[in-house]
């Protein structure tokens, strides 16, 4: 699919991740350590900055060997480089920020399996030059952190009704609980699609100044 | 023939890779890991036993125990490490015991997977304060929605009676079974 296409600039590359086609919020990838981990904003945010670090480095790498890599063998290759760095992401926290680690528990280690790190594997490092894959990456890292920065202050706020300690009223229990997680999410991507929608619509009037596939989606 | 070669001989240079650099990591990673969990413990171990200076630390069986120091060497008391099963998982926390065995002189949660807003209010201040100058004999007990009236009893959390049973009784079991093998 990417063949036939005209290349997009480096930074639509880097921007999309954010917003058009941000993991969590447009392509609901990631969804288990998204849930589970944003009981708090600090830990929303070292999940995201976590999975992003494992996520740009093991795009750049795969991407660097996407030529040596036989066919048959890419998803185990690339399982076992995204397996390396989220080990050293592990090992890392574990050394340095022990609390934060105690904080993620089981989450860190999960990171291998989180289909967004290698859906861009599959999808773009594969198929592009390291330096497009790196934007990407680090695009997608971003979005990602975003989202679970703002899950998990939502959830925060509400939940623990704390927010670096400022706010104090009773919490609503059930933003901490899983169910919480579920309905900040709904509530965020319903949101995002209103703005969308809205956006789409300033759009609208002005039909003809934009190529007939922008309105494909 | 060619194809089977090249597929093994690619994932086996990435494995050694990937087992090299981690190797690296770990080298370097593993002695802070270390240095943390130590750090932990010093911590845990000061702060239910305050004025500890040094600590011995003592196993038996799966109990282990920290017998406390003051600054001339005199024994001041023990810090227990007490684990057990909480409402989600297994919590564990250190309670310190004077040198006569009369009272607790202090309790942390070390570890734990209570719900969050609800039972994990256990590792909070308010609720682990309760346990210092608690009376030791009889064993610990707990009060719902009332103020504890006896020594030996702490209030439980509201709506999460659960999470704070588990801890008392993770508490009376460990120091049970400290006293046995004294």
């Amino acid at each position: 699919m990417a063949g036939n296409k005209v290349k997009k600039s480096l930074f639509h590359e880097f921007i999309k991740g954010w917003w058009d086609e941000n993991p969590v919020f447009r392509q609901l990838l990631g969804m288990c350590p998204t849930l589970a981990v944003t009981t708090s904003a600090i830990n929303g945010l070292s999940m995201g900055l976590a999975t992003s670090f494992v996520l740009i480095c093991s795009s750049f790498i795969i991407s660097l060997i996407r030529k040596l890599i036989p066919n048959q063998v890419r998803i185990a290759s690339y399982i076992v480089v995204i397996a390396t760095f989220v080990t050293m992401a592990d090992l890392f926290l574990k050394g340095i920020f022990p609390d934060i680690s105690k904080a993620l528990g089981p989450f860190v280690p999960l990171i291998v399996v989180n289909c967004v790190i290698l859906g861009r594997a599959e999808l773009f490092a594969s198929k592009n030059n390291p330096g497009r894959a790196f934007v990407d990456a680090f695009g997608m890292g971003a979005g990602f952190t975003i989202a679970l920065l703002v899950l998990g202050a939502v959830r925060e706020i509400f939940g623990s009704g704390t927010i670096f300690g400022f706010l104090s009223f009773e919490p609503l229990v059930i933003m901490i609980l899983p169910a919480g997680a579920f309905i900040t999410l709904g509530l965020l991507i319903g949101l995002m699609n209103y703005l969308k929608d809205i956006t789409k619509a300033k759009e609208q009037p002005a039909p003809a100044c934009l190529p007939a596939g922008r309105q494909a989606r | 023939m060619k194809k089977i070669a090249k597929m093994i001989i690619v994932l086996s240079v990435i494995g050694l890779v990937s087992g090299g650099v981690l190797a690296v990591v770990y080298q370097w990673a593993q002695p802070k890991i270390i240095a943390n969990q130590i750090k932990e413990t010093d911590a845990a171990v000061f702060k239910v036993l305050p004025g500890t200076k040094s600590y011995k630390k003592a196993v038996s069986g799966d109990l282990t125990y920290f017998n406390c120091f003051d600054k001339q060497g005199r024994k001041l008391g023990t810090a227990i490490l007490c684990k057990g099963n909480g409402y989600q998982g297994e919590i564990r926390l250190m309670v310190g015991v004077n040198n006569d065995f009369s009272k607790f002189t202090g309790m942390i949660v070390l570890e734990q997977l209570e719900t969050p807003g609800l039972g994990a209010k256990i590792a909070e201040q308010k609720f682990y304060g309760q346990f210092t100058g608690l009376a030791t004999k009889p064993p610990i007990e707990y009060v719902k929605a009332v103020k504890p009236e006896k020594p030996n009893e702490i209030q439980a959390i509201t709506g999460a009676t659960i999470s704070s049973r588990a801890v008392v009784e993770i508490i009376n079991k460990s120091v049970k079974q400290w006293l046995e093998t004294k």
